[in-house]
């Protein structure tokens, strides 16, 4: 029983921090275009500069 | 290089919107960004490749013109869609965090119910339930609104769908289980009532995807109406005006290759218009100083001024758009096989149920006793199998036929075609490629350095027969000639000297005829015809059609004897002269005669027809208003793609009616062991997930169905 009062809180939270982070990837735009990020990594240029570099 | 815009932009900058649809793999995504951040002024560009979207961020002052020239440089049209990105709603995303939510919360209920089926008992198993409902409630609350709004609204209105039955199951265990928590109870549905939402919205969620995928594929394609228009102002000079700014009394230049973007009289200079979109005659027409042209139409010969006399909402265009909107009434009135099978489906189950209480009551059962057993009933025949019969089967399907070419823009568009057997095609365009091609005798007959040289030439001019000539030639494997001194003269052709020699591509000194004169030296003048070639394997495809029960017929606006010409070469009977609204009276007279019937087509002039026939299809070359019109669009060149989505359709309806059969002879097992008061939560969860894989693996079978 103690064993259980620690397992089902650690479960939960795993679980739950697998939905936030699921959350923040769809905030983040990380669904928006799967097919292009896939095409992405083959690119030889490395194009993974931050846009704040060209001001 | 090429940057993510991902924070908005500063003052400084804009962002602008360019659909690309010639993108289409890592190379090209990469050539379009790095040429964009070329672009003086461009601060970043980020393709987006599944929309075909590129997002350019670049100073405010800085012209879209310009961004899209800069494409044409590397080959790729594109249109600013600025004002239309916003407008682009993803079925998917309001989707994803209920399957998230539902699906989190369903594996960690089933993990406490599994313990509960093991022989928890007492105090253990009165926790987990009191855990479970902790996570199930407001899961359910959240994750169930898709269906619980769709089902209030069919209710609101006196009907029924699937949701109905799908919230009452989900309402009806749900709040039992919250009762059985409440009084120390033996079982608890969480589980069930999670594990269903879950399977239900990943079916959904598969649907939407695919729906997603086809508009942005179509949206990408919508190009063939000018963007706008090069606007000549009083003192001379030019400018380029957006087609939303025009207005009429201006005066626009039309170069030749540009089609118009308003209606408007011939104001200076004479040329020859393709005018194909509209009317469907296939031959160009000569208009001169003070005749109307219409917008959409092509311009073929020499640059003209032309003065604007009416715009947008008043164009002959806007007209047509107007006779579909009457037509898409009937399309709207079809009522999907799911919601007909839900309609004998749902009333049946709930009276079951009732008929269950009431049975429980007369033989000594307590009301409580009754209930639990009629709500069992309710559970069991929530309709997970029957809910994901037609999502899957059709989302299978479509992704095998998206993978052969074709795009399927609506799901019940799947179930209409299954059932046509009459099919009416246009035939500039949809029987016929729609664009000019070079006669392949005459090609056959050049030499291989007069090719080089006419290869070199057409390479310079972006004029139609140019581009057709270049293409032609290209596949044939012949390299272009070293040329000095290239010029195009408008209206007349490319002059350059190839070693010393004077060579040209001219406009044929005796006009009316689609050809184009290759001139070397004091070489006797080549004449190369261009015509319009029907589709590759359009016999086979007409045989295959013919072979499935569909019979076709050409109907045209063509002139008669070019329909006559087209109808003898492939055997079909034939229509000519037809006007978009005849187009549409022969849909509805062969509907009306107990007909269903397929439009294929391709035109502004087949969009009431498209929109009004029981099901359509248009190539992927097809005009803004056909491409909307069309359910199915198919993208490559063969006509083979009719055939390939009728047996497509028809096998898709065969694996949903055995679908359907899977989910009946489910209930048929299940449903008196729920009457008998028998089902616990585990036989429930069992019974559930058994029935809804086995739909699955049912439907996964069409995958290869489109080959």
């Amino acid at each position: 029983m103690t064993g259980l009062l620690l397992l089902i809180p650690v479960a939960l939270f795993l679980g739950l921090s697998g939905l936030a982070a699921f959350f923040w990837a769809l905030k983040n735009g990380q669904f928006s275009d799967p097919e292009g990020d896939a095409a992405r990594i083959l690119a030889d240029d490395d194009d993974d500069e931050p846009l704040e570099d060209h001001k | 290089m090429s940057t993510v815009p991902l924070q908005a932009p500063t003052p400084e900058e804009r962002d602008t919107v360019l659909a690309v649809p010639g993108m289409h793999c890592a190379g090209c995504m990469s050539k379009v960004e790095r040429k964009l951040g070329a672009v003086p002024g461009v601060a970043g560009a980020r393709v987006n490749l599944s929309a075909r979207m590129v997002t350019v961020r670049h100073e405010p002052g800085l012209p879209v013109r310009s961004l899209v020239e800069a494409l044409e440089d590397i080959g790729f049209d594109a249109q600013d869609r600025t004002d239309k990105a916003f407008q682009r709603v993803s079925a998917v995303r309001p989707l994803l965090a209920p399957l998230a939510v539902a699906g989190f919360a369903a594996m960690n209920v089933m993990l406490l119910s599994v313990s509960v089926w093991s022989g928890a008992e007492g105090t253990t198993r009165e926790m987990f339930h009191w855990l479970s409902a902790l996570i199930a409630v407001p899961a359910i609350a959240f994750a169930g609104r898709p269906f619980f709004a769709s089902a209030w609204k069919a209710l609101r209105k006196w009907q029924t769908n699937m949701d109905v039955p799908i919230s009452l199951g989900v309402l009806v265990a749900t709040g039992l289980s919250l009762y059985e928590t409440a009084t120390h109870g033996k079982h608890a549905w969480f589980d069930g009532a999670l594990m269903l939402l879950t399977f239900l919205l990943a079916g959904r969620v598969l649907d939407a995807m695919m729906r997603d995928r086809a508009r942005a594929g179509v949206d990408a394609l919508l190009s063939q109406a000018a963007q706008g228009a090069l606007v000549v102002s009083a003192d001379g000079t030019t400018q380029w005006h957006a087609a939303g700014d025009l207005a009429p009394g201006m005066l626009m230049r039309v170069a030749s290759g540009e089609r118009l973007a308003a209606d408007g009289t011939v104001a200076r200079g004479a040329s020859r218009f393709d005018q194909s979109l509209l009317t469907g005659e296939s031959d160009p027409i000569a208009r001169g100083e003070g005749d109307a042209v219409l917008a959409g139409t092509l311009n073929l010969g020499s640059p003209v001024d032309v003065r604007v006399s009416q715009v947008g909402h008043d164009t002959t265009l806007a007209e047509i758009a107007r006779l579909m909107e009457a037509s898409t009434q009937n399309r709207s009135r079809y009522v999907r096989i799911a919601d007909r099978a839900s309609r004998l489906y749902a009333p049946a189950v709930h009276s079951l149920a009732a008929l269950t209480v009431i049975g429980w009551l007369i033989a000594g059962a307590s009301l409580y006793q009754a209930l639990v057993i009629g709500v069992a009933v309710l559970i069991i025949t929530c309709p997970c199998a029957l809910g994901l019969a037609v999502p899957v089967a059709q989302v299978v399907a479509s992704g095998a036929l998206m993978r052969a070419g074709i795009m399927v823009k609506d799901g019940s568009a799947l179930e209409r075609l299954a059932g046509v057997d009459r099919a009416l095609l246009d035939k500039t365009g949809t029987l016929t490629l729609g664009h000019p091609v070079p006669d392949a005798t005459a090609l056959d007959a050049l030499s291989a350095e007069d090719a080089a040289v006419a290869l070199a030439l057409a390479s310079h001019s972006r004029h139609p027969m140019s581009r057709a000539l270049h293409l032609a030639l290209g596949q044939r494997g012949i390299v272009a000639a070293p040329l000095e001194a290239v010029s195009e003269r408008a209206g007349e052709g490319v002059f350059a000297t190839c070693r010393g020699i004077d060579v040209a591509l001219r406009r044929p000194e005796s006009a009316g005829t689609s050809a184009v004169a290759l001139v070397i030296g004091d070489a006797p003048v080549r004449l190369l015809p261009f015509s319009d070639r029907l589709r590759p394997d359009t016999s086979e495809a007409l045989a295959r059609l013919a072979a499935s029960g569909v019979t076709c017929s050409i109907l045209s606006g063509d002139r008669v004897e070019a329909v006559g010409e087209v109808a003898r070469s492939t055997g079909l009977t034939g229509i000519g002269g037809a006007l978009p609204a005849d187009k549409q009276d022969m849909v509805a007279r062969l509907r009306n005669a107990g007909h269903a019937v397929l439009m294929v087509g391709d035109g502004l002039n087949d969009g009431p027809a498209l929109a009004s026939a029981d099901a359509s299809m248009a190539p992927g070359s097809a005009s803004d208003v056909g491409l909307q019109a069309a359910d199915f669009v198919f993208v490559q060149d063969s006509l083979l793609a009719l055939p390939r989505a009728v047996t497509t359709a028809r096998k898709t309806m065969a694996v949903v009616r055995q679908n359907f059969t899977l989910a009946i002879v489910y209930n048929v097992i299940a449903v008196p062991l729920a009457i008998a008061g028998l089902v616990t939560p585990l036989i429930a969860a069992l019974a559930m997930s058994g029935s809804s894989l086995l739909v699955v693996a049912n439907s996964l079978r069409l995958a290869r169905a489109a080959k």
